[in-house]
Formats: structure tokens, C-alpha cells, sequence
């Protein structure tokens, strides 16, 4: 497990990249903030990311709601969201190294749903693209997603996301072969998208959650659902995905870099990368 | 911890009973990111809201439009802006109608560094 990215996913971070407005004044601030830990990243190349999100709506519906989920495919296709698909390569998977992350989080007790087709929506794309914003053909590494369901209330608690963080980290680390692996947890960070509510943004909140995600995990994992709620908004209850990549992580890790920024489009926008240094 | 869902003002919380009152409408919303499925809802909304056993109350508000009281009926903003995409209208353009806002009023409130509730 080499480092840790958490980032937020918001779609329109993706549609700047895409529609190569990255340089204009409104989004100049945010993309000038990725830069630094996109550099270290690229010296940094992983084998496999594991990368924690949520799928909106795209492939998953809400006929059936799986509380944790994991994609066990060669490939995956970029899911057409309403607007056409994101002009960015599919992904690869890493079906061997999935099948045993399934075995060991169920024998962890972690009751996981298996994906062995699963289209990725911008909660996984946009991501990748923080990570690397020109992938030409393909991108970097192989990707395992990893669903949480964030959507419907009741969500995995923050204390079962860092749990599950940690058993993935000892399952990353029993894989025979050897592998650099990182760890994505997406989503985030204060926002809420409907409702009388709609643009609330807490700072004082995301900061702390900043600072505490390298110091104090057990300090957010403690917090209630109804707490990411009412301090983060409805949608910013994603912030649990964070959890699980922190998880994953051994017990010394290194900030590389942050960054914040308010707004992108109805949200605040975070970034931290981690670097892990218990191997 | 109790799982009894929170209420919490402003703020709506989707939990499995939303689900299943919204469920048609966000299985319509749902069906519009398939471009043929747009073609169908556009060539004749109120048949398309037949064909997915709408309410009287949800058909209404689709063919209103009226974002607010599709919320209320057990939408999941993620469905419902599948509909507003189809009308080309942005998610900010929604922030202002659910907070009562023009467009350029809740954005510009989000710049000036978001809605803040103590």
C-alpha cells in the first residue's frame, strides 16, 4: 500500500477537464491546488487503485442497495450519465487481485456484493482524473472499484467504514504477489444538493475533518450519520468513503498534500494524499 | 447508534420508505439517461408518466416541472436531475429553485463561500 488519495468527485470537476476549462478563473484556484500532489502521484505510479465510491444513479439503481460492494471484472466501461460518456479510456480491472480481496473481506466478516459487470459513473472517472488528467489511451493502473452505498439512509456507519479500511489494508498486504497498491477515497466534501438547505457548505467542518482524517480517524469514525448530516449536508455524508482509504493505510503515513476550495458548482471540494510509510 | 432517520430541517433524507414512494418517479427520471428513452419523453411527457405508473401527484410535477414538489413525492436528486438534464438545466439552476434563489444568486452565494446554518 504505497499512498492514499481522498478526493471529491464532483461531476463538473470532470466536465472542466473535459471541456478544457481547467485554466479559467473559475476553476484555475482548484486545479492549481491538485498540482502539486498530481506530480508527486505521478512519480508515484501504482500497479492497482482501489478507488471507494458511489455510483449516482447510472449502473446501480435503486431497485436493490448494496451496502458494500466490489467489482470483480477485466474491464469496466465509463457509464453514460444522461449526457453521453466521459471521453476518457475505460478501465482496466484486476479480476485475480479482486477475487482475492473478496475472500478476505468475507472471511473478515465484511459482507460484500460482487460486481462482475459494472459500468463507472463520474464517482470513479473524476477521480482517476484528479489523479491523472491525461491518461491518453489508458490509464495508469488497474482499478478495483469499490461501492458504498452513501445514497440511502440507512448508510454503512463511519466506525464500519474505517473498520473495513483497515481489514482491506490487511488484505491488500496478503496478496502474494508484490504489488503497489493506493487506496482512492472519493466523495465529499460539506454539500447538499436539494432542499431548503441546498449549498450548504460548513468550512469549519471540512477543516477539521481535513485535519482529523491524518490525526484522529477515530475521532470521525465516532460520529453519527445524522452528524455528517446535519454538519455536512445530506450529501456530504460521502465523507465516509474517506474512512475506508484512511483504513487501508498502516499506522505512520505522511501528509503529501492538501487542498480545499469552495465552490465547484454546489459543493466544497477537498484533496489530501497520503504517503504510507509502514509497508 | 439508532437508525431512525433523522429529520432535520431543509434537508430531505432518503431512506428505503422515500425509496419506495418515489420509486416510479425515479425510475422515469432514471429511464432519461438512454437517448431513445429522452426521444420517447419528449415526443409525448404525460404517456411516457403512464407507461411508469406515476401518481396523479408525481405526473403533475414532472409536467410542471416543479423540482420542489418532486422532492416531496420521494425523488432522489441524483433521478430527478437526470430530468433536468433533459431540459438542459444545471444543478446549480436547481439550488436556486429549492432555496428560492434565481441561478446567479446561488451562485453567487456558493462563491462568496456557500449557505452556512450556524
Amino acid at each position: 500500500m504505497t499512498w492514499g488519495l481522498a478526493t471529491s468527485h464532483v461531476p463538473s470537476i470532470g466536465a472542466a477537464m473535459d471541456h478544457g476549462k481547467t485554466q479559467d478563473p473559475y476553476w484555475k484556484p482548484l486545479f492549481d491546488g491538485y498540482a502539486p500532489a498530481r506530480e508527486w502521484m505521478a512519480r508515484h505510479t501504482p500497479d492497482i487503485a482501489v478507488v471507494v465510491y458511489n455510483d449516482h444513479a447510472n449502473a446501480v439503481d435503486m431497485s436493490v442497495t448494496p451496502a458494500f460492494a466490489l467489482g470483480t471484472a477485466e474491464s469496466y466501461r465509463v457509464a453514460d450519465e444522461g449526457w453521453g460518456s466521459r471521453p476518457v479510456p475505460a478501465v482496466t480491472g484486476a479480476p485475480e487481485f479482486s477475487d482475492h480481496l473478496v475472500k478476505s473481506l468475507i472471511d473478515a466478516s465484511f459482507d460484500l456484493t460482487v460486481y462482475q459487470e459494472l459500468d463507472v459513473d463520474h464517482g470513479l472517472t473524476v477521480p482517476l482524473s484528479v489523479y491523472c488528467p491525461d491518461p491518453g489511451e489508458r490509464w495508469p493502473c488497474a482499478v478495483v472499484p469499490l461501492l458504498v452505498n452513501v445514497i440511502q439512509y440507512p448508510q454503512p456507519t463511519a466506525a464500519r467504514c474505517l473498520a473495513l479500511g483497515r481489514a482491506l489494508g490487511e488484505a491488500v498486504r496478503s496478496f502474494p504477489e508484490d504489488l503497489k497498491v493506493a487506496v482512492f477515497g472519493t466523495g465529499g466534501m460539506s454539500h447538499q444538493l436539494a432542499g431548503a438547505r441546498a449549498g450548504l457548505i460548513n468550512q469549519d467542518f471540512d477543516r477539521m475533518f481535513l485535519d482529523a482524517i491524518e490525526h484522529d480517524p477515530e475521532k470521525l469514525a465516532a460520529l453519527t450519520r445524522e452528524e455528517y448530516i446535519r454538519e455536512a449536508g445530506s450529501e456530504g455524508i460521502e465523507l465516509i468513503m474517506w474512512l475506508i482509504m484512511r483504513g487501508a493505510l498502516g499506522p505512520r503515513i505522511r501528509r503529501v498534500h492538501e487542498a480545499y476550495h469552495v465552490p465547484a458548482s454546489n459543493t466544497a471540494a477537498g484533496m489530501v494524499l497520503f504517503e504510507n510509510l509502514s509497508r | 447508534m439508532s437508525s431512525t432517520t433523522p429529520r432535520l430541517p431543509g434537508t430531505y433524507v432518503f431512506d428505503a420508505a422515500e425509496n419506495r414512494r418515489g420509486r416510479a418517479l425515479n425510475r422515469l427520471c432514471g429511464s432519461l439517461k438512454d437517448a431513445g428513452n429522452r426521444e420517447r419523453f419528449t415526443a409525448d411527457e404525460a404517456a411516457y408518466c403512464e407507461t411508469y405508473g406515476l401518481t396523479a401527484e408525481q405526473r403533475d410535477a414532472v409536467l410542471r416541472r416543479d423540482w420542489n414538489r418532486m422532492m416531496e413525492l420521494g425523488g432522489s436528486i441524483f433521478y430527478v436531475f437526470k430530468l433536468a438534464m433533459v431540459d438542459q438545466k444545471s444543478m446549480q439552476y436547481l439550488g436556486g429553485v429549492f432555496t428560492g434563489m434565481t441561478t446567479e444568486e446561488f451562485a453567487q452565494a456558493l462563491k462568496a463561500g456557500g449557505r452556512n446554518f450556524g
